[in-house]
């Protein structure tokens, strides 16, 4: 098996357990975190800055390579535009967010922990992935 | 605005955040991609040739995280208030948001402000913003 498919794993393994040392995978935690107006509860602002001092250590890194340090081709998002689909869905997914108090990385974790809720909510948003999918088809059928 | 100190757990939230970043880390040097969880799961819903196992093991690591976690230590307390009605729209939301806006909290909001995106930070105050907004009208405004 190629090496990238084993460090694929670790990766998901490392950042689960991460979710959960956190705090992250844990709902209540996070509504916490969105309750300004209640008892506010910032730690997940630690958790951001945690994780983005590693990150721009790590991209700073990678700058101006064309491969990763396996060979692999390094693919980082191309489009630079800020248009109406990128901040329609972000402004979507924080209401969707809000709701239950679970994004998509926790919900996975809380669905391995056992929760039949988590289970719930990853059923409900692979069905949602899978509109927008038959959406994007239609439309490139269509146009 | 008035501080939890009982809840706030600074250290955790730190050490958790370093694991997030340390994963997001090893996944760009080592695979040349973005640690984004709604890109990775959404791929799968989309299959192309040679571009599935490595996300379904991806996925599988998150999945077996808290199993791995259980050998060693008893699972930190997850509480999901939420109704099974209320969780099946969030998910709904969250699935079809995610892939129109293209990245989640990890995709933007950790690799993409990671690396200076303007549309990430941008993504990221956009869906912070109607987090707060949201948990703020549920709990304050209607009371729920």
């Amino acid at each position: 098996m190629k090496t990238h498919f084993i460090t694929a794993f670790l990766a998901g393994l490392i950042f689960g357990v991460g979710l959960l040392v956190s705090g992250m995978a844990n709902p209540d935690k996070v509504l916490s975190f969105l309750d300004l107006a209640g008892a506010w509860d910032p730690s997940l602002a630690l958790v951001m800055l945690g994780a983005i001092a590693v990150g721009l250590i790590a991209f700073s890194l990678i700058k101006g390579r064309s491969q990763s340090w396996l060979g692999e081709p390094l693919r980082l998002p191309g489009k630079t535009k800020l248009d109406r689909r990128l901040i329609l869905g972000s402004l979507g997914f924080g209401v969707g967010w809000g709701l239950a108090g679970f994004c998509p990385g926790p919900a996975l974790v809380a669905l391995g922990a056992g929760e039949a809720k988590a289970a719930v909510f990853v059923a409900a948003m692979l069905a949602g992935m899978g509109l927008f999918e038959l959406i994007e088809s239609r439309r490139q059928a269509g146009s | 605005m008035a501080i939890d100190w009982v809840s706030f757990t600074p250290w955790t939230a730190l050490a958790g955040g370093v694991l997030i970043g340390l994963a997001a880390a090893l996944f760009i040097l080592l695979n040349g991609r973005i640690a984004g969880i709604s890109g990775i799961v959404g791929g799968l819903l989309k299959p192309q040739r040679g571009d599935s196992l490595w996300r379904v093991l991806f996925v599988a690591g998150m999945l077996l995280a808290p199993l791995i976690w259980l050998m060693l230590a008893q699972l930190p307390a997850i509480r999901i208030d939420a109704s099974y009605p209320l969780l099946v729209v969030a998910g709904l939301i969250v699935g079809i948001s995610t892939r129109y806006g293209a990245g989640c909290t990890s995709g933007h909001g950790v690799c993409g402000i990671s690396r200076l995106s303007p549309r990430s930070i941008v993504a990221t105050l956009a869906f912070m913003g109607t987090g707060f907004l949201t948990v703020f009208i549920v709990r304050h405004a209607l009371a729920l």
